[in-house]
Parts: structure tokens; C-alpha cells; sequence
């Protein structure tokens, strides 16, 4: 199969591993993978803050690079919640509302790929370290991605993953969210943060990154020794 | 123009652009469908169990579960007897009652002095007696339920004011669940409803301090229902 | 920034840094989420129910007229006087009015967050009337001074301690830490009141068009008093409160306790249909039903967003919104707070002044996955930040998008950004975290991660 990865901003700038472990997995698994240039942002900041002309701005050169696409893949719960669920809200009374649909259905958020789509739980992964996972909002309750990450990481060889009690409570960023309301945003992720570390793991694992950017610099900040990693990543370790 | 027709005719107003079903792709309501939406209420509502005993068991259990007390009686004579031990226990000395068969024969046998609502009654004796005795329309087994009217139980304050409630139904009031209550409730009295209907679950009771249940808050702190 | 966006600032600021009272507010909706979870794994089919549950709404609301002339003709019928009021105004104008008319001295209350909208307690008590608040929780607060906490739990903020301190100071009880007993001073404390009251005023959860009755759920009884002894009763209710049955109660009633309380069924579950009939031994003389709009219609009028008149008041939303939990209630600064409030407050009071509340949210949609009538919420805060910005854009924000528009669709000026961000970097850590970083938002308490030394998009140009 002919897959187009979608690599949002963030992952390109700051978390390029987990793009680089997508392609490998994909790779490994027989697939032709391309990553178009003109791709870099899905138009979600806008979108969320109201500005649905600015985010259109963006989101119409997506639509147009993507409309010969057989598979998109995107590397976030976020991004992939805004090309399936979101562009057609975004396109609704205009002329590219069919092309928003159709990208709609040829959209998938990289774990709900491999394992719904590809029928694939098993990408022949080790990671010997103890992992707990974060539900990123949008992945599940806009995509509804629930099992998907769960079944990928049972068959990683050496792990254990512990459960922690606020695993799909919201890690508080939110995208703009984050830096407007920067109190409320650092609570939530201070809650989240306690929790993972009452389960003792090693690791918090996402199938979002943006999540983890948030996290991660919460965690940092905090001099505390929980890393956080990409659900890609881990998978790509063999 | 009254409040009345403005506020219809904006309604009226609003409404003529439609909004879409919920759960449903947007497009136009599908009227016709939603007479059958509660049909269904009873299969997803709590199972009740099939049978009588079944159902007896689940009231029992969730009446204890709300620290309401249930007494199944074989007979009157036994009625009698656990209602002048409970008297006796709880120390009353004035009870209230109405004039149903059943609450007649209670303040019969307890002996007692006591207040009647069954025609306009001083509030204030009222609040003095330590205990409402009334009859029910109904109990219900998928909650543990007591169901009252104004008809049925002496008037609104009778099974509320006094700080012990006491009801005495008969076995054949046990209803499996909600849906069986108001179909009684339509069956018993419409047209003309009591003024005044109420399900009774459990004694009063309040969560406000600190989410710590205490009984009693304003309503009765003890419940006992005698089923005879 | 309006005055209430600054507020809600403040004191979020304010509350997220108090570690007592978070930890006070997520104990109190844990407790509440074990229970809740209990009685909805008890429901043979939950998610079926909620489906049921929002068709009913959505046909008591998008038939909202025809539903509300029947539910009046009825009630009336058994002598119920109904009352119409367009406005906050109007409403306390009316009620101030029967309470006069029936020489009243003192009111009791049972509990009405229309009430609270309304501002009613304080127009009685400049009018010259006493007005005592009846439900548990309500009290502890009108003693207090201050507004309920949480549209179900209005003391949910208050510990032991502190509601001891308060009765000793106000009621000159004896100090004591058992829950028990301080419901037993305030038992003792209502129940005079109670007897002698002229006036009673409740709200009301559903208004059964079928059969022309108003249901009230409450826990405590206080409402069953408050309809039974005083002689005249006035029910506030707001017009969407409809249900077009009587037996959908049987659904209601069961999602309502479980979804608002993680209780089977709440205590007790009232029906009000008149006054004292003729043969009736109690109840009050009068009774009034005051129907209040103040700008439902308006909500009702934006079809996108209706169905957030579906809502029932169980205050699921508000126990499960992260936000709600880390700055409290108070912190919104309305009469309806957590994420319905956020939603309906822009259409009540006006979406410049109120459009903060929408934005102070995450998206993560827990409240739409929590309401028992399906309501969109975290959607239609989306839908209130477009429209609060088509309205009245920010024109600094609008530009950054813009210019981020701009350059993000071109991949050779994105990829010159990208070196410039580079160059940038090590600048950056000279003024982090201080109060002229431009990303001071971010990191006054995180820290920006480091650009990767090759973007992704470069590893993928020299790979070819």
C-alpha cells in the first residue's frame, strides 16, 4: 500500500524520532511510505481559537495534496481528529465540503491503522521498561481509539505496563489552551503527572505527542526522573 | 400582547429552523419514531428478576441497602404485634394517621394518642407525634421504592413531617419497576391525579457535608415498611 | 479583557495554586465517579438510555410551544395560577407581587438555581422579607454570604470544620466535628421555620405537559415540607423544563440520580399538580407556577446549539470537567458553571462578556461523554469561540494566524523559519521563563523542549 504520512508540526520540529519510528515500522511491514513537503500543519490552532477563515487558509492546501491519497496516516490523536471529524464541520457550506469527506474516510490515526486497518498487533517490538499509558482527549473521544494502543503495547516482548488511575482524565494541554490559560493547564497536568507516578513506571507512553510535549515539560521543569515517550517509538525498538 | 404570546411567538419563531436528531446524521426529524423511544425503558433500566420472590428479595435488599426497615408480615395478628413492639422500642407517644383500612387498624391496636389528616389538621400536633403511619399505592422492587399520593397516604405532610414514617402495604402493591408505577398511576387515576404524588426512597437523607451520608436531614430518619 | 474575564483569571490563578482545596474537590467527585459507575454498570443497557433520553428532550424542546400551552391548560384546570415572565426582572416582579398579595412575613425555600439566576432572594430580603434556605447545603451558604458551590452541591467547598465554625458563629450552637450532629443543629434550625412560614417557593426538575405537573427531586425533604405546610406555594421553573410524559419519568428520574449523584433514585421524587383540592386535608391554598424565559429563546433560536436546552441539571458535566475540579465553582463567576455553564452563560448574559469561559477549556470532552442527554458540549464551546470571533475578532490573534497561514503554506519559507527558530534557541534561554519571554505562557512553569537538531523533514530530504 501507498501510505502518505501526515507529520504535524510539533513531531517535525521537536519529536522527529517519532516520525522516523512510523516510517520504519511501516517500512518493516512492506509498505511504500511518502511524506509530502507541502504538508505541515493540519490548521487546528486556528480552528480551536475560532479563526475557521485562517484555519481554512491551511487546511484547503491539505485537502488539495490529499485528495489522490489511498491511506493517510497521522502521527497524533489531535491532527487526525481534525482531518477526519473536524474538516467537514470546517468545510461545511462550501464547495470542498465532499473533498472533506471524502479525506474523512481515507484518514487514520497511526495505532488505529496499524491494528483496524492493517489488521496488525504484533510489529515484532521489545522495550524491557515499565510504561504507563495517556489517552490523548481527542484520539479518544473524538476518534473513539480505545484497544488499538492497548493490543500494540501487549505484544511488546519485555514490557510492563502498569495502569494509572487517570490514564483518560485530559493531561490539560489543549493546544492554545495551554499557553492562555497556563494556571489551569499546569494543574491538570500536575494531576496527571501524580498519577504516573504513583504507578511507579518508567515511562508515560501517548499515542499523541503533543500531549507529551506538555508533560514532558512539566516533568523537566519539576526535576522529576519519569520519561516520556511516543507509542511509535516504543514500537519501533526491536 | 401578554408575556404569554411573546414568549410563545419567539418560541414559535425559533422554531422554524429545525435542529438535527441527536445521535442521528442531521436531516429531518423523524417524528413518528420517537413514540416508541421509552418503549425500550424497560429493557435497559436495572434487571428486577422474573418472578415474585425475585422481586420481594430485590425490594428487601435494596430497602436495607437505604437503611429503611422492611418487615414481611403473615397476618394481621403479626402486624399487630411488631407494631406495638416497635412502639414500645422507639418509645412513642403520640402517632398520626389516616382513615385507610389498613392505618385504622394500626392506631387501633397501638393505642395511642393520635392526630388524623384525613380532614384540615393542626400543624403543630402534628409535629409532635413521633411517628406518620399511611398506607401506599405501591412499593417498587428496582428501587426499593414507596409510592405515595395525597389520596393514598393521608395528605402531603403526614409521611414527612413526623421523624418516623411507617408504611403498611399489601403484597399485591409490590411493582417490579418504574415503568409498572406510572402505568398504576395512569390505570388508578386519570383523569383527575391527586394533587400530589411522590416516590419515597429510603429515609431523608443528605450528602452536603463532605459527601457524608446522614439521615434525617429534614424528612423522616427512620423509614419501616410493613408488608403484609 | 472585560471584568469578568479578569476575574475568572484571578481567581483561577488563586485556586489552582490552593493544593487543600484541590485535593478537597477531586476526594468529593471520586467518591461521587465510584458510585456513579456502580449504579450505571447497574442499568441493563446505559448508552441506549441516553440515546432515549435525548429524543425525549429533543422532542420537548423542538416542540417546546405545543408542550408548554398543554402543560398550562392543565395545571390551571386544578386551579394552579400560571405566570409568564420574559425577563429576570419580570419574574421577581411577579413573585415580589404574590408574596405582598398574600401578606406573607416570612418564606421558605427549597432549592432553585433558577432562583439564583434570578437574583430572587436578595429583591425578598430588600423588600423586607425574611427568606430561608431550606436545603442543607443551600443554607450553609446563604449563612455564608455566598453563592452554591455546585449546581447539586452547594458546599461541596466546605469541610467540617469550617461549616461547625459557621453554625457556632451564626446559630450559637455548640462546636462539633460530626456531620451528624451539625445536620441535626440545622434540622432543629429549619424545622420552626418550616411551620410558620406563609410562603413557600421551590423550583422544579421536569414539567410533565401530559398531565400538567411539576416533578421535584431533592435527597433531604425539605421540598416536600416547603409544598406541604405553607399556604402559598410559587414554583420557578425556566420554560425548558418540559417532558412530554408522565412515564418518562421512569427514565429521567433513574438517569438523573445516577448521573448527578451515583444514586439508584434520589429520596425523594415529588409530583405537583394544584393547590389543595377540594377533599384534600393539606397543601397549600394558592399555588403558583412562574414560567421564566430570560433569553432561553434566544439559545432556542440558534439550532446548532439547541439541544443545550435538553439539559436536566444534573451537574455529571461540571464532576467530571478537569477544569472544574482544579479551579472550583465559584471561580466562573455565574450562576451555572462547569461546562454547561460555559456553554449556555454566552447566550443568558451575552457572548463578549462571557466567551473566557468557553476558551478556558481543553476540549477534552469528558462532560459530552458524561451527559445522560447527549448534549454536544465540548462542541458547542468550539462553536461559541467561532462565533464570539466572528463577532469581534482579536485582530493581534487573527494576524498571527494569519502570518502562521502564510508561512506554513509554503514549504521554502517554513524551512527558512525553522533555521531562524534554530538560530533563536539559544537566545531563548536567556530570557525563559521571565516575565519578557514571548512564550512566557508556556514556560512560567514548563519547559520548552529543544528543537531537534534536524527536523524531521531534513532527515527525510537526505534520506533520499
Amino acid at each position: 500500500m501507498r501510505i502518505t504520512l501526515f507529520i504535524p508540526c510539533f513531531v517535525d520540529l521537536v519529536h522527529p524520532q517519532v516520525a522516523i519510528s512510523m516510517v520504519q515500522i511501516l517500512e518493516r511491514l512492506g509498505h511504500t511510505v511518502e511524506c509530502p513537503r507541502e504538508l505541515a500543519c493540519c490548521g487546528q490552532p486556528a480552528f480551536n481559537s475560532g479563526y475557521w477563515d485562517e484555519s481554512r487558509a491551511i487546511a484547503v492546501n491539505v485537502l488539495s495534496r490529499l485528495r489522490d491519497a489511498e491511506a493517510v496516516v497521522v502521527a497524533s490523536g489531535s491532527c487526525g481528529a481534525m482531518l477526519k471529524v473536524f474538516y467537514p464541520e470546517l468545510f461545511a457550506k462550501t464547495p470542498h465540503l465532499d473533498a472533506a469527506k471524502s479525506l474523512s474516510t481515507r484518514t487514520w490515526e497511526f495505532s488505529d491503522f496499524l491494528v483496524t486497518r492493517l489488521g496488525v498487533s504484533d510489529v515484532g517490538a521489545r522495550f524491557p521498561a515499565r510504561v504507563t499509558f495517556h489517552y490523548g482527549c481527542h484520539g479518544l473521544r473524538e476518534l473513539g481509539i480505545k484497544q488499538p494502543p492497548r493490543v500494540l503495547l501487549s505484544k511488546v516482548r519485555d514490557i510492563q505496563l502498569l495502569e494509572m488511575k487517570e490514564a483518560e482524565t485530559c493531561c490539560g494541554f489543549g493546544g492554545a489552551f495551554a499557553a492562555k490559560f497556563p494556571m489551569i493547564s499546569t494543574a491538570m497536568g500536575e494531576v496527571k503527572c501524580a498519577s504516573a507516578a504513583e504507578t511507579g513506571a518508567e515511562y508515560i507512553v501517548s499515542n499523541d505527542s503533543s500531549c507529551l510535549m506538555h508533560i514532558q515539560g512539566l516533568l523537566s521543569r519539576q526535576g522529576k526522573s519519569v520519561k516520556t515517550i511516543h507509542l511509535a517509538e516504543i514500537l519501533a525498538r526491536q | 400582547m401578554s408575556e404569554r404570546d411573546k414568549i410563545l411567538g419567539r418560541i414559535r419563531e425559533a422554531l422554524t429552523v429545525p435542529a438535527p436528531m441527536p445521535g442521528h446524521p442531521p436531516g429531518p426529524a423523524q417524528t413518528a419514531k420517537l413514540g416508541h423511544a421509552t418503549s425500550g425503558v424497560r429493557q435497559w433500566l436495572p434487571a428486577v428478576g422474573e418472578t415474585f420472590e425475585d422481586r420481594l428479595a430485590l425490594f428487601r435488599a435494596n430497602a436495607t441497602e437505604l437503611k429503611a426497615a422492611f418487615h414481611l408480615v403473615a397476618d394481621r395478628d403479626e402486624l399487630g404485634l411488631r407494631l406495638r413492639e416497635l412502639s414500645k422500642a422507639e418509645g412513642w407517644a403520640r402517632i398520626a394517621t389516616h382513615g385507610d383500612e389498613l392505618t385504622l387498624f394500626a392506631r387501633a391496636t397501638l393505642d395511642l394518642p393520635f392526630s388524623g389528616t384525613d380532614a384540615p389538621y393542626d400543624v403543630q400536633l402534628l409535629e409532635k407525634c413521633d411517628a406518620g403511619i399511611t398506607a401506599c399505592d405501591a412499593l417498587i422492587a428496582q428501587t426499593g421504592s414507596v409510592l405515595v399520593t395525597g389520596r393514598s397516604a393521608g395528605g402531603r405532610a403526614l409521611s414527612v413531617l413526623p421523624p418516623h414514617h411507617v408504611v403498611i402495604a399489601r403484597r399485591e402493591q409490590l411493582l417490579p419497576d418504574l415503568p409498572a408505577a406510572f402505568d398504576l398511576l395512569k390505570q388508578k387515576y386519570a383523569p383527575d391525579y391527586p394533587a400530589f404524588i411522590s416516590f419515597i426512597t429510603g429515609p431523608s437523607r443528605t450528602g452536603d457535608i463532605e459527601r457524608i451520608l446522614v439521615l434525617g436531614a429534614h424528612g423522616p430518619k427512620k423509614l419501616t415498611i410493613f408488608c403484609l | 479583557m472585560n471584568t469578568f474575564a479578569a476575574q475568572f483569571r484571578k481567581q483561577s490563578l488563586r485556586l489552582t495554586r490552593d493544593l487543600r482545596h484541590r485535593l478537597l474537590i477531586q476526594t468529593a467527585l471520586g467518591k461521587y465517579e465510584t458510585q456513579r459507575d456502580q449504579r450505571k454498570a447497574a442499568f441493563q443497557d446505559w448508552q441506549s438510555a441516553r440515546q432515549a433520553a435525548a429524543e425525549i428532550k429533543w422532542d420537548a424542546i423542538n416542540h417546546l410551544d405545543t408542550h408548554l400551552r398543554d402543560f398550562v391548560s392543565r395545571i390551571e384546570a386544578r386551579g394552579t395560577v400560571v405566570h409568564w415572565a420574559s425577563t429576570a426582572a419580570q419574574a421577581r416582579d411577579i413573585i415580589l407581587g404574590i408574596v405582598r398579595d398574600s401578606k406573607a412575613r416570612s418564606i421558605i425555600k427549597s432549592k432553585a438555581m433558577t432562583a439564583e439566576e434570578i437574583h430572587l432572594n436578595d429583591a425578598l430580603e430588600k423588600a423586607g422579607f425574611e427568606v430561608v434556605e431550606s436545603d442543607l447545603g443551600e443554607f450553609i451558604v446563604q449563612l455564608r454570604h455566598e453563592p452554591p458551590y455546585h449546581i447539586v452541591f452547594p458546599a461541596m467547598h466546605l469541610t467540617r470544620g469550617e461549616i461547625s465554625e459557621l453554625f457556632t458563629r451564626e446559630l450559637g450552637s455548640a462546636p462539633t466535628s460530626s456531620p451528624e450532629e451539625l445536620t441535626m443543629i440545622a434540622r432543629r434550625a429549619l424545622r420552626k421555620k418550616y411551620l410558620t412560614a406563609d410562603v413557600g417557593i421551590t423550583g422544579a426538575n421536569f414539567a410533565i405537559a401530559e398531565t400538567g405537573m411539576i416533578s421535584i427531586t431533592e435527597n433531604e425533604g425539605n421540598a416536600r415540607l416547603t409544598a406541604a405546610l405553607p399556604r402559598v406555594m410559587i414554583s420557578l421553573l425556566g420554560i425548558e423544563k418540559i417532558l412530554p410524559r408522565l412515564a418518562d419519568l421512569a427514565l429521567f428520574l433513574p438517569m438523573l440520580a445516577t448521573a448527578g449523584a451515583g444514586q439508584a433514585l434520589t429520596c425523594y421524587n415529588s409530583l405537583y399538580g394544584g393547590p389543595r383540592q377540594p377533599g384534600e386535608s393539606d397543601g397549600p391554598e394558592q399555588f403558583h407556577v412562574v414560567l421564566l424565559d430570560n433569553r432561553r429563546t434566544e439559545l432556542l433560536a440558534d439550532a446548532e446549539q439547541r439541544d443545550a436546552l435538553h439539559c436536566i441539571r444534573c451537574g455529571a458535566c461540571l464532576n467530571v470537567c478537569p477544569i472544574f475540579r482544579n479551579v472550583g465553582g465559584h471561580t466562573y463567576g455565574t450562576t451555572y458553571s462547569g461546562p454547561i455553564g460555559s456553554v449556555i452563560t454566552p447566550h443568558l448574559r451575552g457572548l463578549q462578556d462571557w466567551k473566557h469561559l468557553s476558551s478556558a477549556s481543553s476540549l477534552c470532552g469528558a462532560c459530552t461523554e458524561a451527559c445522560p442527554v447527549k448534549i454536544d458540549l465540548h462542541h458547542h464551546l468550539l462553536q461559541n469561540r467561532r462565533n464570539s470571533v466572528a463577532q469581534k475578532p482579536a485582530r493581534l490573534e487573527k494576524l498571527a494566524y494569519k502570518l502562521f497561514a502564510f508561512v506554513i503554506n509554503r514549504p521554502w519559507l517554513y524551512a527558512l523559519a525553522k533555521k531562524f527558530a534554530r538560530v533563536c534557541q539559544p537566545l531563548h534561554s536567556l530570557v525563559k521563563g521571565k516575565r519578557i519571554d514571548p512564550a512566557y505562557g508556556w514556560t512560567q512553569s514548563r519547559d520548552l523542549p529543544n528543537l531537534a537538531s534536524r527536523s524531521f523533514k531534513e532527515w527525510w530530504k537526505d534520506r533520499k
